[in-house]
């Protein structure tokens, strides 16, 4: 397998991604690019769902959401007005782990783009009748999710696999919990857990590096860090000992979505490559790898079958999503159960193998040439402590895995007999038990 | 983006556009047809969304199942979409690997196979994706508000085409519609990325230049009369939220009128980014609706898009109605919204935003080779190239007497459909 394009040097590396920890802690990462006269930033703020409180969970994705409702020197529409008329824009949204944040820009406007950043995170003020209207868009959006046959399986899914853990609840809470929410408790939230310390931000693009240094520091650098409560130890999560099959019923739905799977590998984890290119194999090589084959092309249940790899800081799973016809539902279950039993008892061919490495090192220029794509990969070398030369080695990674490490990843978390299964929609099964 | 691209016609009718880009070893290749709902008849609805996904089923050189090998393979990503005027497949490859796409793009432009087997197999497919559709009340809303919006034009239906077409469709007829419509007088080759048009010309003639090709008769833009009256339909479904969708008819994209309309857009609901791929959006929290509406709390959420076709199509917003209110009260307000444009001029501050905006759109567009070749192809498929690289300046030429004019003759109650989801509180 050789890629004559991908010389080491050509990916982001230690010689152009540009670091440099500010003294109240927020890491700052750059690298420019000059193709197009654009920005994006991205990074995040360590105050995830994982604090919310359990009758008010949905706290920080609120407190997130209410961040650019107006600050102290800004109210909502000058707030909006300044970005939109140039252009630009920045949202927020909160994770388990973390605050989150999103903006472009064209170059010339990354200044408002930070001076905007920084009111938010630092100088909300939560006007107490735009938080009000937020709720009622937040109790609106859980009423669309409740119809929502894809939302409502996973939802199911995650709460079944993670019981008692934060990766088992939902980011934007419950209507009860969002509810009981008011604005003190956002401010409290906010003055306890947004700090600079442990705050990371990307800039990508059109701009130099000692210039977003520069940007950064003058809007952020005066960020005084407090201390903050230790966040709770999280519970160890076991694997099902038993598979566990769920109907949520929603009436009226042409389609159902189903969701089954188990944990899979932390980000961290020494199996998660060899478990990442096996899960290629087994649903996303292609139209969807082998199960794609089975469930869409071979047996035409379903539009989409397919599986993802989510690996997280303390743990992740691994799932298999597809959309069906309410009367194939089991059918489709079953065809996914024969290729998890294929895919944990014998080795996946060396075709495969080589088909998917090839792919996976072929298509990183592809996945790295806007300046989002940049942003991100970046951002996850930080988050999950990879080395600022992990793309560059990357290659020699994937090429590295053999079809036994693949096995032993697949044998290590996947039992088909103990599953979690979920699927969401009408209710036309015959085999329901809940 | 950068203005130099090459273009030319081969003896066969194929149209080809070429850009060098060197900023990444990336090429884009991209093939269009001007075949999609537009090109259907009556009973035979959605046949040119099925054909799309016929033609990954294999012809005798690229069976099933190896055309996603390797293109997957070499690292490349590939996809094909269906749309009201068109239907385009592309595959954008590490430039050394550009001549497999080349290869089978003109290999399935006229072998592709259409085993009947698979044609049944792949009839389940398509009615699944509807299904899944049907899940979601905005895709019933709409399909329910453009059937309204035309009488005679097939811009009336989806372009997944209706439940009953797609089970009587049967294999001839999407073999036959293959046959017409896909051929290289027919077709756009638009290729982006890093390569040197010269060899890149030999390559596409050395694959294209002996299919032969068939023009194609060109359809009447005149078979849907203006529309006279408000019409109304109405949807009931599950769930607790009340949708409303509003329905004008709009310009087509080569009506210089598009431009303003184009304005008027950004400032009635925010800028519809145009980019197919990257980029993102602009919210649209300082738009005219949006601080009616929704800082009001008549609305949770506003939106609103605009389309780029040969044919008059429509302007739709989209409206999540706030529970506090019905959309009859929140429809009050939008027409008090629309009126106060028949009344006051727009600003030059006002249309110089908006200018703004589309230009950090198309610089957002242009990070990426992918989406810089699919406006070579785009831009084709409702007028030419010129008009993407013309865009921003025509926006910015654009006057407050203009914007009136435009708001005045489009924006018209008679103009318009008005759709409204009534949700039955989560039963059915």
């Amino acid at each position: 397998m050789k890629n004559t394009l991908l010389s080491p040097h050509s990916l982001p590396g230690p010689e152009d991604i540009h670091r440099k920890v500010l003294q109240n802690g927020i890491t700052v990462l750059t690298r420019s690019n000059y193709s197009s006269a654009s920005v994006v930033i991205s990074g995040y703020v360590a105050a995830g769902s994982q604090l919310d409180p359990l009758d008010k969970l949905g706290l920080a994705f609120y407190t997130a959401l209410g961040l650019m409702r107006g600050t102290k020197r800004a109210d909502f529409q000058t707030i909006y007005d300044r970005l939109e008329s140039a252009g630009a824009s920045l949202g927020f949204g909160a994770s388990v782990h973390n605050t989150s944040f999103g903006g472009r820009a064209l170059a010339e406007d990354l200044p408002l783009l930070l001076s905007t950043l920084s009111d938010s995170l630092r100088y909300p003020t939560f006007p107490k009748p735009h938080m009000e209207r937020l709720k009622a868009q937040l109790l609106t959006g859980l009423a669309i999710r409740a119809q929502d046959t894809g939302d409502m399986a996973a939802l199911e899914f995650d709460r079944l696999l993670f019981p008692g853990h934060p990766y088992g609840r939902p980011e934007d809470g419950y209507v009860e919990t969002i509810s009981v929410i008011d604005r003190n408790d956002i401010v409290k939230f906010h003055d306890t857990y947004y700090s600079p310390t442990n705050m990371v931000i990307v800039v990508v693009g059109a701009v130099e590096a000692q210039q977003v240094f520069d940007l950064v520091e003058s809007n952020l650098g005066d960020w005084q860090p407090h201390s903050t409560p230790p966040i709770t130890e999280l519970t160890v999560v076991q694997p099902p000992v038993e598979t566990i099959r769920r109907e949520v019923i929603i009436p009226g739905k042409s389609q159902s979505d189903i969701v089954l799977g188990t944990l899979g590998p932390k980000r961290g984890a020494p199996e998660y490559l060899a478990a990442s290119l096996g899960n290629s194999i087994l649903g996303q090589f292609g139209m969807m790898g082998r199960i794609g084959d089975s469930v869409r092309e071979k047996a035409g249940l379903a539009y989409y079958a397919s599986t993802s790899l989510n690996a997280w800081i303390e743990n992740g799973s691994w799932e298999v999503s597809a959309g069906v016809n309410p009367e194939n539902v089991e059918k489709a279950i079953n065809l996914i159960k024969n290729e998890l039993r294929r895919f944990t008892s014998e080795p996946v061919t060396m075709e495969e193998l080589e088909d998917n490495q090839s792919n996976y090192i072929g298509r990183m220029p592809l996945s790295l040439e806007s300046n989002n794509g940049v942003a991100n990969s970046i951002l996850n070398l930080e988050r999950f402590s990879l080395g600022l030369d992990y793309l560059q080695r990357y290659p020699d990674m994937i090429r590295n895995i053999t079809p036994q490490d693949i096995l032993q990843a697949a044998q290590k978390y996947i039992d088909p007999d103990r599953l979690i299964i979920v699927s969401a929609g009408s209710n036309h099964s015959s085999t329901s038990s809940t | 983006m950068s203005d130099q691209i090459f273009q030319t016609r081969l003896e066969n009718g194929l149209q080809v556009l070429l850009k060098e880009i060197h900023t990444a070893p990336i090429i884009s290749h991209w093939v269009w047809y001007r075949v999609g709902s537009r090109y259907e008849i009556p009973g035979k609805t959605g046949i040119s969304h099925w054909v799309e996904h016929m033609q990954f089923k294999g012809t005798p050189k690229f069976p099933a199942g190896i055309l996603d090998r390797a293109i997957s393979r070499d690292g490349g990503m590939w996809n094909a979409f269906t749309h009201l005027d068109w239907t385009t497949f592309f595959e954008t490859m590490p430039a050394d690997k550009i001549d497999l796409a080349l290869d089978l793009e003109a290999d399935r432009m006229i072998n592709s196979v259409y085993d009947a087997e698979e044609v049944n197999s792949e009839r389940t497919v398509v009615i699944s994706e509807r299904e899944g559709s049907e899940n979601d009340p905005l895709f019933r809303l709409d399909e329910a508000v453009q059937s309204t919006a035309f009488t005679n034009h097939p811009y009336r239906n989806e372009v997944i085409g209706s439940i009953s077409d797609l089970h009587s469709i049967q294999r001839n007829d999407l073999y036959q519609h293959y046959q017409r419509y896909y051929n290289p007088a027919n077709a756009v080759i638009a290729v982006a990325g890093d390569f040197d048009t010269g060899g890149m010309l030999k390559k596409i003639e050395r694959s294209y230049g002996c299919i032969h090709g068939q023009a194609l008769p060109g359809l009447s833009n005149e078979r849907e009369p203006s529309p006279e009256n408000e019409r109304r339909v109405n949807v009931t479904g599950p769930g607790e939220t009340t949708y409303l969708q509003i329905a004008y008819r709009a310009p087509a994209a080569a009506n210089h009128d598009f431009f303003p309309f184009s304005i008027l857009d950004s400032l009635i609901t925010g800028p519809t980014s145009l980019n197919m791929f990257g980029g993102g959006g602009i919210s649209n929290k300082t738009s005219r609706l949006y601080r009616r509406l929704v800082e009001k709390e008549f609305a949770i959420n506003i939106n609103g898009s605009l389309q780029a076709t040969c044919d008059p199509f429509l302007y739709n917003i989209v409206i999540t109605v706030h529970p506090k209110h019905n959309a009859e009260e929140v429809l009050q307000q939008v027409d008090e919204e629309i009126d106060n444009l028949f009344q006051s001029p727009v600003t030059q501050a006002e249309i110089d935003r908006a200018a703004k905006q589309a230009r950090a759109l198309f610089a957002y567009g242009s990070e990426n080779i992918t989406n810089q070749a699919f406006w070579l192809g785009y831009s084709e498929m409702f007028d030419q190239y010129s008009w993407f690289l013309n865009y921003v300046k025509e926006l910015e030429r654009v006057t407050a007497s203009d914007l009136l004019r435009i708001a005045r003759e489009y924006l018209q109650p008679g103009y318009r459909v008005v759709g409204i989801y009534h949700p039955d509180g989560g039963m059915q």
